[in-house]
């Protein structure tokens, strides 16, 4: 397809500049990198900051996939996949395997990702003490002092309270032993998965910042010796695929409030199904095709 | 058998489809032209421009009607237009002196050099709905004013500081930042913080300028002057070795004279906030002054008394509309996972709480 853009909408210049942020990122891990982000042509939240990470990332020979919520068919997935199919003419896939890039909103796939693979997150508020200091200036600073007490507090009061670290998503994490980095709004469940062996780049474009996790870095997530962090997760197995391991998602089936729990990752779920796994509500394979 | 919803692509594609039909309406009524919305609807045009920040009456026009009138939408488009645009140079800072006036007023000085002039404004009329419009009659022929006159008005700060009753602003030839080229750094200077308000949302500035008037920062302003008209926008060419004019742009500036009774640092004298927008729209830079003036607390030695207006990082960081209209909707984007996750959390909390409360029973 042809396009008035330049390969992957933004301009050289603009791609170089994010670069260069995503480089110091790499260098620094965890650390929040100021960039002149650019106004898109999709609003601040729809994930802005990804889509201008992926645009500085691809190459015309990558294989691009497009994940919101785990399922690449989300309606903002399908946008920004769209978006890149028209203005950088790259080719598209639904396989984590496949994929040379992946941007993806609040999952981490199930797939582990291998050397070479990029993962770009699209970060709402990249700051992870925003909601216990609301001042970017005071903030910078306790990252600069490595002042972690206010967030130790926090996790300490939940525990007080509630006899957990009440936080189920966007669950703090220590990068290489040094930074506090918002892990984006993906479930704790996912947290685990962030050591891992692909780059992780992170856009937040209307906060105007980028952060990184390189390949094989330490991320732990916070959490106390007496209070370990539990990844939390699926109560039974997945209804379509029988998957065990998986980040699910709960559907209402009907009016009397009948759930059922899927895989939340459609492509681990479909590859499953193809492999012969059938969970209680689904069909085998051969029977679905007729 | 459940089947995961798929289509989102259709959907998407018989969504746009729709509003595309939605947006033209009956056909049988005919169809805006773009001219129609620049003449007929100019102020909604000017406010595309001024928070677009880019002056092209036309494509803020094609944008009210391509948005359907949704203003903050029509100003996402332009912003997103103009980011694409390549830049060839900078003005040299517009002489707003030079100005050719369709209004200027005071309030401060009931006759000036240069006199005032009321112009073509809302200000005095009454508000009455005039049902000759519902019918389509035409308005009846102005009386003509005196044409512009190229006399030079000088701005009437300018005679308070003759006899050095008001703040003289410091000179700075240094080329301000760009907003839109770096990323939004604190403490801003002053130019900085002139660029956010002078594109930030009408009603948040307006909200912020009322509440430095309800006692939020309160800063006693009087309006020294308003005017309302074109300048040249001149640009150097530096093949040709001088400046040539390549536009007539239409502004609305605002000088405001405030109140000052002195600080640990400033003797006695009036003080100053400055208001600048693209087009005509008074309300927006009245308002930009009051926050700029209040926005000055640190400078002039004042009390940071915790108000909203003079909170700078509350303030550059809130109003921008693009930016809060798109994070306060995308809530309406999928959250399954969150979601998910939080009801198993409150689903846990309250088994332990319920457990509890049955032991203590």
């Amino acid at each position: 397809m042809s396009s008035d853009y330049n390969f992957a909408y933004l301009d050289e210049q603009t791609k170089r500049m994010i670069r260069r942020a995503l480089l110091k990122g790499v260098a620094i891990p965890g650390y929040q990198v100021p960039f002149a982000s650019r106004e898109m042509p999709m609003p601040y939240g729809w994930g802005t900051g990804g889509v201008q990470v992926t645009a500085a990332c691809l190459l015309p020979e990558d294989t691009l996939k497009v994940i919101d919520q785990g399922a690449d068919d989300t309606t903002n997935a399908v946008s920004i996949r769209k978006f890149f199919e028209k203005t950088a003419s790259v080719s598209v896939t639904e396989e984590t395997t496949e994929a040379t890039v992946i941007q993806t909103r609040h999952r981490i796939p199930e797939t582990p990702l291998t050397e070479g693979q990029i993962l770009v997150y699209q970060v709402p508020i990249p700051e992870p003490l925003r909601f216990l200091e609301p001042r970017e200036t005071e903030t910078r600073k306790m990252h600069a002092l490595e002042e972690y007490g206010l967030m130790h507090v926090k996790l300490y009061e939940d525990i007080a309270r509630h006899g957990h670290i009440a936080t189920a998503y966007a669950y703090p994490v220590k990068v290489e032993g040094r930074y506090v980095m918002d892990p984006s709004p993906i479930p704790k469940f996912d947290n685990p998965k962030m050591e891992m062996a692909g780059l992780q780049l992170f856009g937040a474009g209307r906060e105007q910042r980028i952060y990184a996790v390189p390949p094989y870095t330490r991320v732990v997530s916070l959490d106390f010796e007496d209070h370990p962090f539990e990844r939390g997760g699926a109560q039974q197995p997945c209804g379509l695929c029988a998957a065990t391991d998986a980040y699910l998602d709960e559907v209402i089936m009907d009016d009397i409030g009948t759930r059922m729990f899927v895989c939340s990752d459609t492509d681990y779920c479909r590859e499953r199904r193809d492999a012969g796994h059938v969970g209680e509500m689904g069909v085998p394979k051969a029977e679905d095709a007729a | 058998m459940y089947v995961a919803v798929k289509g989102g692509e259709a959907a998407i594609e018989n969504a746009h489809s729709w509003l595309d039909e939605i947006r033209r309406g009956d056909t049988d009524v005919p169809e805006l032209g773009i001219a129609q919305i620049r003449n007929q609807l100019a102020l909604a045009v000017d406010r595309v421009m001024a928070e677009g920040s880019l002056y092209d009456p036309d494509l803020a026009a094609l944008a009210i009607k391509q948005s359907r009138g949704d203003l903050i939408e029509a100003i996402f488009l332009i912003r997103a237009y103009r980011t694409t645009l390549p830049r060839f140079g900078a003005s040299r800072p517009i002489k707003t002196e030079n100005m050719a006036c369709m209004r200027r007023i005071s309030a401060t000085f009931k006759d000036v050099p240069g006199g005032q002039v009321l112009g073509p404004t809302f200000d005095y009329t009454h508000r009455l709905l005039d049902f000759k419009l519902a019918a389509e009659g035409s308005a009846e022929p102005a009386l003509k004013v005196p044409a512009q006159t190229d006399e030079v008005k000088p701005h009437i700060t300018s005679f308070l500081n003759d006899e050095g009753l008001i703040q003289s602003e410091p000179q700075n030839d240094q080329t301000p930042p760009d907003l839109t080229r770096e990323p939004l750094e604190l403490p801003a200077s002053r130019a900085l913080r002139l660029q956010a308000l002078t594109r930030g949302d009408e009603g948040f500035v307006l909200g912020m300028g009322y509440s430095t008037q309800r006692g939020y920062g309160r800063n006693h302003a009087f309006v020294g002057e308003l005017r309302i008209g074109n300048v040249a926008v001149e640009v150097d060419i530096p093949e040709l070795g001088f400046a040539v004019e390549i536009a007539d742009i239409e502004i609305t500036e605002c000088e405001t004279v405030n109140q000052f009774t002195g600080s640990k640092t400033e003797p006695p004298q009036f003080t100053r906030g400055y208001g600048l927008v693209f087009g005509q729209s008074e309300r927006k830079a009245i308002s930009m002054a009051l926050v700029d003036r209040a926005l000055r607390w640190k400078e002039l030695g004042e009390d940071d008394t915790g108000a909203p207006a003079q909170d700078e990082e509350f303030v550059l960081y809130h109003c921008d509309n693009i930016q809060a209209t798109g994070f306060v909707e995308h809530i309406k984007l999928p959250h399954y996972v969150d979601f998910q996750a939080e009801l198993e959390l409150v689903r846990k909390l309250r088994r332990e709480a319920n457990a509890a409360k049955e032991a203590a029973e």
